[in-house]
């Protein structure tokens, strides 16, 4: 094959499949400012013909989107918190610290990755009806709040940090707590961010378990409620787009402002081998 | 010695999270799986009883579970070798030097991976509609009649693998592209002057050195499309004929719209079990290649 026709075919497909990759979000940004019914029409628009902001209106003023964007973020920052002290804490401690049965204890967790999500649920909704946490958000938060892969993540960044600086600040008399936030923190940042955009779009983009442990409709997520909302309003095209955008637009956000720290972090994750 | 006990503090908060709102969870739900939990449990659990694997043996011989059972593996069987082979190929273009603005592409194909599933089945949901979507309208330009997409047994699962191709190939496409990445190109290099042309090259060189990765983004992907929930959720509610039922889907109507527990968690373990069924396979097929 001559240069000039690999270089176009390359092109070609690489711009074919950003269209496709790109087509389905663009067209949701242009629906969400169509007049009501406009975009039930065939052929269907591509822009709308007048825009308007009435759709979102709508949303925030008469469907609760308020309410839902704000349960969305205050589940999503509460998860990111707890995950960042929690798994941060263990994975430091995996990485550098030796206790009695540290390397079995890792890899029973490794091992218990393969075990689905899904299946601890239904014992999970009846635990936490027994401790009133159905339909709060300390009921959302806790299933994400510690995490294998989150240990896992911190632990491969901290191995790398020198021994030598550690035992170092011990022989000066620190304790392991002063250690932890003085030394080991900061030099953790990258991987902090890393491990916070995860655990904050996780929790963002979770589906199943807010359906489940959120029944009362003042404390749905913005995934819960638009699913809902689809569900009454299968004709408001328009509507459910301006949803969608409300509801993907914060995270495509976050992604695009911390991209590399993301991507380096679905590496490291993938592997463990 | 303190450094020691520090390890076991450090440790404890997030291992005794995982253990009580994880692990024994999961032991319960076996547990749980052998009683016939439902509403009555519910409301007074002196209404709970032991069953032995009575819940399993009705599950085996009911067809709905069968039928979901199905349509997962459908899901699963067609959808992760084509997502698989979307993501490989979306990393080889971007790792062709050829390409213009790669890192504008790589960004534009991972997009959907980080978009809400929920949001982003809605807008599919209209792509595909009937009579306004924009798929049936550039299929009228080709002469293709509108094609009821979500409404039809036949084509409502086709959609949504297409669906979830699109949303999940950005993800392993990152994994694969750090592969190639490391490929030494003197291999390429020996490659050509052997004279060994660029679909060779791609046979023998790339392809095995990519066996390790190709094998882990196997495992994480199969173990990704068993899970299939929010799509058909959304979707199409697990119709037309329940062409769309899916084992979770099965799992949470059971559990959390009929409150039988008992049936939801052993639904729950004969997943897992499939699941850990695959993986195992795939793992003994692999070291049986040699690309462990």
């Amino acid at each position: 094959m001559n240069d000039r026709l690999a270089r176009a075919l390359v092109n070609g497909l690489l711009l074919g499949l950003a269209v496709l990759s790109l087509a389905p979000l663009l067209w949701m940004l242009s629906v969400s400012f169509m007049q009501p019914g406009e975009a039930s029409h065939f052929p269907p628009p591509l822009l709308p013909s007048a825009p308007t902001l009435a759709n979102y209106r709508e949303l925030f003023l008469r469907a609760g989107m308020g309410r839902f964007l704000f349960n969305s973020a205050a589940i999503a920052s509460l998860t990111t918190l707890l995950s960042l002290l929690l798994n941060t804490l263990a994975g430091y401690a995996f990485a550098k610290l030796r206790f009695a049965g540290r390397e079995r204890l890792f890899r029973g967790l490794l091992a218990a990755l393969i075990i689905p999500a899904q299946v601890a649920m239904m014992p999970l909704f009846l635990l936490l009806k027994q401790l009133h946490l159905v339909n709060t958000y300390a009921g959302a938060v806790v299933p994400g709040m510690a995490g294998v892969f989150g240990i896992f993540l911190v632990r491969q960044y901290a191995r790398s940090l020198p021994d030598e600086l550690l035992e170092a600040a011990r022989i000066d008399g620190a304790g392991e707590l002063r250690i932890f936030f003085q030394i080991v923190l900061p030099t953790l940042k990258p991987i902090l961010v890393t491990l916070a955009i995860f655990s904050f779009l996780g929790a963002w983009n979770d589906f199943m378990w807010p359906l489940i442990v959120l029944s009362d409709e003042h404390l749905h997520t913005l995934p819960v409620a638009l699913a809902s909302l689809s569900r009454e309003h299968v004709q408001d095209n328009e509507l459910m787009m301006a949803g969608a955008v409300v509801t993907v637009v914060p995270v495509l956000v976050l992604f695009l402002a911390l991209q590399r720290y993301y991507l380096q972090g679905l590496l490291v994750g993938s592997v463990k081998g | 010695m303190r450094a020691s006990l520090a390890g076991w503090v450090f440790a404890a908060p997030a291992l005794a999270a995982i253990l009580v709102f994880f692990l024994l969870p999961v032991l319960a739900a076996f547990a749980l799986s052998l009683t016939d939990f439902d509403i009555y449990a519910l409301a007074d659990l002196r209404n709970l009883r032991f069953v032995g694997l009575h819940n399993y043996a009705t599950l085996l011989q009911d067809p709905l579970f069968w039928k979901a059972l199905g349509n997962t593996l459908y899901f699963v069987v067609v959808g992760v070798p084509l997502s698989i082979a979307v993501s490989l190929g979306a990393a080889l273009l971007l790792h062709s030097k050829l390409g213009w603005f790669r890192p504008f592409f790589r960004t534009a194909f991972f997009a959907p991976v980080v978009t809400t599933v929920v949001a982003v089945a809605v807008i599919w949901r209209y792509l595909f509609h009937t009579r306004y979507g924009l798929v049936n309208w550039g299929l009228s330009w080709i002469g293709v009649h509108p094609v009821d997409w979500l409404g039809d047994p036949r084509w409502a699962m086709p959609t949504i693998i297409l669906f979830a191709v699109w949303k999940n190939f950005g993800y392993n496409m990152i994994i694969f592209l750090a592969g190639l990445q490391s490929i030494p190109e003197d291999l390429y290099e020996a490659a050509r002057i052997d004279g060994a042309s660029r679909r060779h090259q791609f046979v023998h060189v790339t392809l095995p050195m990519l066996g390790p990765t190709l094998l882990l983004v196997g495992i994480l992907t199969l173990a990704g499309y068993f899970q299939l929930f929010a799509e058909p959720y959304v979707m199409t509610q697990g119709g037309p004929l329940q062409s769309t039922v899916s084992v979770l889907y099965l799992m949470y109507e059971q559990g959390f719209k009929w409150w039988n527990l008992g049936v939801a968690s052993a639904v729950a373990f004969l997943l897992f079990l499939l699941m850990s069924g695959v993986t195992s396979g795939l793992m003994w097929f692999a070291r049986r290649r040699g690309a462990e």
